[in-house]
């Protein structure tokens, strides 16, 4: 067979309304192998935790498992079925963590894959294709293509009416900026690891919560991945926001002498997102992300006086986890209390 | 090049130059928008909660410099010895394994999420206890040569605990832990603040305190065991005594700074060659030269991007051209 690089778009999409708008925009979907029509995909494994959780938010019942070991903590806060899905490990070339012949027992109709797609990943992908014979789907894309990436995998999944639901509400999340765009954007230091000198620089798929919030990352560097910065350098670029996901971090700054003289922890700018059951801001670098964009905008933008957000976080997770957890278990997430 | 015939101290004086001009320029250059003579000024007008130059100086790169110094100066001397001790130049002070055991015990503790004094003190207990094992397989092993079976120990149980950073990474969270874990084996001064140096100072201090008493007898370890013990040297026990104090040194250094290679190597490698292998100068030699060292790379590290460039690999960049200079140079003058 023939390596067969197509839109899935091909077989069912042309009876559906946003076809049109489809074929305008770029390739989505990389699809090695033929996927089985989406009435028929059943189990589907994830290859990373990005694409785990965009399977799991579409279709819970055909996610075979997780990709890394999920904490107790986070498995709490998840629908009971997936709760007790097996840690099954992950494909990343070299990096996988499951072999192959496990991949094949487990007998998946569909392998998902998400998150920037390269030649790297291509290859990988065939690779896997080719010698397993099992369908791998690679949905490309970043935070900004998440209702794209909801609807076509939505689609490929036969959850086409839940994509589209979960798309709309990516799309409003990601309108955070609006009217907002032609305002000055607040510069944000996106600090990771307990000593927050870690950091996404712009550009980077970590950062991108922060574009997404309508504001700008001062991390400015060569390369567009982590980096590691100094303390320096954060004073030279004086970020008028810092957000961290990291407690450890947050309480370091709040009582360490060189963090507590920056503007932005001195002016109450220091923002701690919740991290479970996946983070607010990144890690895993997927959809869960669109909780933490409004949540940013709004604490960036001074908008967060009206909003209670454990009532936002209960109705995101109704939604995309199809679970809620009670106001309590929301409320001891470092970050909402 | 050569400082033969004059006086040691002199030798040192004239040595001290470079490093006294590597701590000015360290003063004066970093990312923070300042030029280098508003940041002397800032230095001798001394610490002030006011102005933003003086806490960059005082509170920012003070605490960096420091630390240079005292990594540069902790792997340098240990590196000495062990390259007297191992009668082989080519050997740093992770030949026993303490920075394998140091990235296993950090690694570790990033893999469970705890705090950074727990990273550090991890990376102290796993780089002791890599030298720990070395020296047990070591003393288990009577029919060969003692500084051999050290050495190839040493490459075991470095590689077992290299294979365990390995496992550890693979388990890690790809897009949380993992960056983190290789962010701290590339080694870097950036989250040294002054409370590390506190530390780890004292344990440096503890462990080149015996190595400046036996400063004489350690140049005897250049003969063989047999010939040392015929002047009347206790072979086992010196060359014990050197193991702990070098092993401290690189582990308190390695728990600050993380992995720096290359420093150990070629700084006493160097020191060799401007005041020969005399150990009573080497030491003072190696401690000045690897201090200045580490504190120009790091100058570098902070200074050259916006983003710290790690120092293991500066360290790399910078001194093995330097080192190969030195190396034709002195050649040629007639060593």
């Amino acid at each position: 067979m023939n390596r067969r690089e197509y839109l899935v778009a091909l077989a069912g999409l042309s009876a559906m309304p946003w076809t049109g708008a489809m074929a305008t925009a770029p390739a989505t979907l990389h699809v090695f192998g033929a996927p089985p029509p989406s009435d028929r995909v059943r189990r589907v494994f994830a290859a990373g935790a990005p694409a785990a959780v965009l399977t799991h938010v579409l279709a819970p019942d055909k996610l075979l498992g997780w990709p890394w070991p999920l904490s107790a903590e986070a498995r709490d806060l998840l629908a009971p079925a997936a709760r007790g899905l097996p840690m099954l490990g992950r494909l990343a070339g070299r990096g996988s963590t499951l072999p192959l012949e496990r991949l094949v027992a487990l007998k998946p109709d569909l392998i998902v894959d998400a998150g920037t797609v390269d030649a790297t990943y291509l290859s990988t992908a065939e690779r896997v294709w080719r010698q397993t014979g099992i369908p791998y789907v690679l949905v490309d894309g970043r935070l900004a293509d998440s209702a794209r990436q909801l609807r076509e995998t939505g689609l490929l999944l036969g959850v086409a009416a839940r994509g589209e639901r979960l798309a709309r509400y990516a799309e409003e999340a990601l309108s955070a900026c609006g009217d907002r765009a032609a305002r000055r954007r607040p510069g944000v230091y996106l600090a990771r690891a307990a000593d927050g000198l870690e950091t996404p620089l712009a550009g980077s798929v970590n950062g991108e919560c922060i574009e997404a919030a309508c504001a700008v990352n001062v991390a400015r560097g060569p390369g567009g991945g982590l980096a590691r910065v100094s303390r320096e350098q954060v004073l030279a670029w004086s970020p008028d926001a810092i957000v961290s996901q990291y407690p450890e971090f947050h309480a370091l700054a709040r009582q360490d002498a060189f963090w507590r003289r920056l503007p932005a922890v001195r002016d109450g700018r220091l923002f701690l997102a919740p991290s479970l059951p996946f983070g607010w801001l990144d890690g895993p670098p997927g959809v869960n992300r669109l909780l933490g964009v409004r949540w940013l905008a709004s604490r960036l933008h001074d908008l967060s006086a009206r909003t209670d957000w454990v009532d936002f976080a209960r109705d995101f997770h109704a939604l995309f986890y199809g679970h809620a957890p009670t106001r309590e278990e929301l409320m001891r997430l470092p970050g909402l209390t | 090049m050569k400082l033969a015939g004059q006086g040691t101290a002199l030798r040192l004086a004239v040595l001290s130059a470079p490093v006294f001009a590597a701590l000015l320029a360290a003063f004066a250059f970093g990312p923070y928008p300042l030029s280098p003579a508003e940041a002397l000024a800032a230095l001798w007008a001394g610490p002030s909660a006011e102005s933003d130059a003086a806490t960059v100086v005082w509170q920012l790169r003070l605490p960096r410099i420091l630390a240079g110094l005292l990594v540069g100066a902790a792997l340098s001397a240990a590196g000495a010895a062990y390259q007297g001790m191992f009668r082989n130049p080519l050997v740093s002070p992770d030949i026993l394994g303490v920075s394998a055991g140091a990235g296993l015990g950090a690694a570790l503790a990033i893999y469970f999420g705890l705090s950074l004094a727990a990273v550090q003190a991890l990376a102290f207990a796993g780089g002791l206890l890599a030298v720990a094992a070395v020296v047990f397989v070591a003393g288990q092993v009577r029919r060969h040569d003692p500084v051999l079976v050290l050495v190839l120990a040493g490459v075991a149980v470095g590689t077992l605990f290299a294979a365990g950073i390995s496992l550890v990474k693979v388990l890690a969270d790809p897009s949380v832990q993992l960056p983190a874990i290789t962010f701290w084996l590339l080694g870097g001064l950036n989250a040294v603040a002054s409370g590390d140096l506190g530390l780890a100072a004292p344990l440096i201090a503890v462990g080149l305190l015996p190595m400046l008493l036996l400063r004489w007898r350690i140049n005897l370890l250049s003969l063989s065991d047999e010939e040392a013990a015929a002047l009347g040297v206790n072979v086992v026990r010196l060359r014990g005594t050197l193991i702990v104090s070098a092993t401290l040194i690189t582990a308190a250094a390695v728990s600050v700074a993380g992995i720096v290679g290359w420093v150990g190597l070629v700084v006493p490698h160097a020191a060799r060659l401007l005041v020969g292998p005399e150990f009573s100068r080497l030491l003072p030699a190696s401690l000045l030269l690897g201090g200045g060292f580490l504190v120009a790379a790091d100058t570098l590290a902070r200074s050259a991007a916006a983003i710290e460039l790690p120092l293991g690999i500066l360290t790399a960049l910078v001194g093995a051209p330097a080192f190969l200079w030195l190396l034709a140079r002195t050649g040629r003058g007639g060593a």
